[in-house]
């Protein structure tokens, strides 16, 4: 039987040798990034983040509960993905299976290792009552490149949320109604980029078409040749040289892919 | 008949701004978005394809399978994500709003899904999601004898009104709300789903039912609207 994913995994690797792209972008090329805040009402922080075809809807909510023994005077931070059916044929409706636990998962570490939320400030009465900072990834269409559109979209969605108003007396949290107090977050912005592995080539933002025929792939948060968190994913094994033309090529895109979400970070 | 004042200054059988758009989620066979002001709904319909496990196959006809699931940040009390009890029953709602107009039958042995998600609530989302899933099922090419409209009419105190909101829901004054979420065909008059929850004679239900029938030939000119658009849009292209 002609196995079709490797006919298009050859043609997809002579293009790239030729450093070309079924969409005419270059390897080391972002597609364009849209971003739209607020796109939620009754979200503390919402955004709509579209890398070419993919979409992704992240929104923030506040509540205020019990801080973690570890941690009794930091925040609790929760971020959970669904890869909604609505999104992709591939996507099934049921309890939550590895792919959308590892997007979540990935994000927090983004998230968290960064320090990118002063957690300590978010602590109300040592002990006792602390905010939790739920960040909740949709996927609205799925062509490629998930990972980086959910980084980005927790990101800004950070940025945009107002913590809602506490009514300290009461021990309420009165939603609906926000204060103009901002998410407590540092000034460095730890957005995430995935490197992914075609053959012998490397290249950034896949569509669905190159992400299915990659060998293997590298999350990388950092912000200004600092690294905060990676996680490599899928099976196959990356060399030491080529590991090192990843790290090189997160700096080298790092600019030009912020240059395009900047505008959106104010 | 005048005299009612609604929270929002609606008049008594004005809808919430609605807009409609097709063509919303570029991986699906069908898709599109549908709000009442602050309440908007997608839809995405991916089939028909086979069915599987194959027991579940019906050799008589297709399957049609909904999915109502409302997003944790729409509403302001953040939702646990999954489906829940209440998702659940939405689900098969919309599934049996939706039947009467589609040909199904036209497909044995395989299923349509139809997967609706409420972005932003407040209140008359499954009838949103319902006027979301006949715009995508269209869009879809799937065959189809009408379209079909849906709307919630509100009794308040003994008022009622069209396209109820969130602050109506909770209108407590009086004899309080009367929640009645009902669809209709678009261009006939045949009752596809309709719920009560509230208190009301079964005179004034008559009333209720005729007043939703003239909301949803307003309903139906939108979503025409959105369709006419759809190709369009194809035609420029």
């Amino acid at each position: 039987m002609i196995n079709k994913s490797n006919l298009i995994k050859q043609r997809i690797e002579k293009y790239l040798a030729e450093g070309k792209r079924f969409d005419g972008r270059t390897p080391e090329e972002f597609r364009e990034v849209i971003i739209e805040t607020g796109v939620s009402k009754h979200a503390e922080g919402s955004v709509r983040v579209k890398i070419g075809k993919t979409e992704v809807l992240v929104g923030v909510k506040m509540n205020v509960g019990e801080p973690y023994p570890d941690s009794p005077d930091s925040g609790n931070l929760m971020v959970t993905a669904e890869l909604l059916p609505l999104s992709s044929p591939r996507f099934e409706s049921g309890p939550p299976r590895f792919p959308s636990i590892e997007l979540g998962r990935i994000t927090d570490r983004g998230v968290r290792e960064s320090k990118f939320i002063d957690l300590k400030k978010l602590c109300i009465k040592k002990g006792e009552k602390v905010w939790t900072v739920f960040i909740d990834i949709y996927s609205i269409n799925d062509d490629g490149n998930l990972l980086d559109a959910a980084g980005i979209g927790a990101i800004v969605a950070l940025k945009n949320a107002k913590i809602p108003k506490y009514d300290a007396k009461e021990e309420k949290v009165l939603f609906g109604e926000l204060s103009e107090e901002s998410v407590p977050l540092s000034k460095e912005i730890p957005l995430p980029v995935t490197i992914y592995k075609i053959g012998d080539n490397l290249i950034i933002d896949p569509t669905k078409e190159e992400e299915d025929v990659s060998d293997t792939r590298i999350t990388v948060g950092s912000s200004e040749g600092v690294v905060f968190s990676m996680q490599k994913g899928n099976e196959k094994s990356l060399s030491i040289e080529e590991f090192n033309k990843v790290m090189d090529l997160v700096k080298k895109t790092e600019k030009e892919r912020n240059l395009k979400i900047a505008k959106f970070l104010k | 008949m005048t005299t009612f004042k609604r929270p929002d200054g609606r008049k008594v059988d004005e809808l919430r701004e609605m807009k409609a758009k097709v063509g919303v989620v570029p991986n699906a066979e069908g898709s599109a978005m549908f709000s009442f002001g602050d309440t908007i709904a997608i839809a995405a319909v991916y089939g028909p394809k086979k069915m599987h496990p194959q027991h579940q196959q019906n050799p008589a006809k297709g399957t049609l399978r909904c999915t109502y699931n409302m997003i944790s940040f729409s509403v302001s009390d953040r939702i646990r994500p999954g489906l829940s009890r209440r998702s659940t029953e939405i689900s098969k709602i919309t599934q049996w709003a939706l039947e009467p107009v589609l040909r199904i039958d036209r497909f044995p042995n395989m299923v349509v899904d139809v997967h609706i998600n409420i972005i932003q609530a407040n209140a008359s989302t499954r009838c949103a999601g319902i006027n979301a899933a006949t715009l995508a099922l269209a869009h879809a090419g799937i065959e189809m004898n009408d379209l079909v409209s849906s709307v919630s009419i509100g009794k308040l105190d003994k008022q009622l009104v069209v396209d109820l909101n969130k602050k109506e829901e909770d209108f407590e004054d009086g004899e309080g709300a009367t929640d009645i979420p009902i669809t209709f065909t678009s261009t006939g008059d045949k009752i596809t789903h309709i719920q009560l929850d509230g208190k009301i004679t079964t005179e004034q239900l008559k009333e209720a039912v005729k007043l939703g029938k003239e909301a949803c030939k307003k309903i139906y000119e939108v979503q025409k609207t959105a369709l006419k658009n759809s190709l369009e849009e194809k035609n420029d292209k």
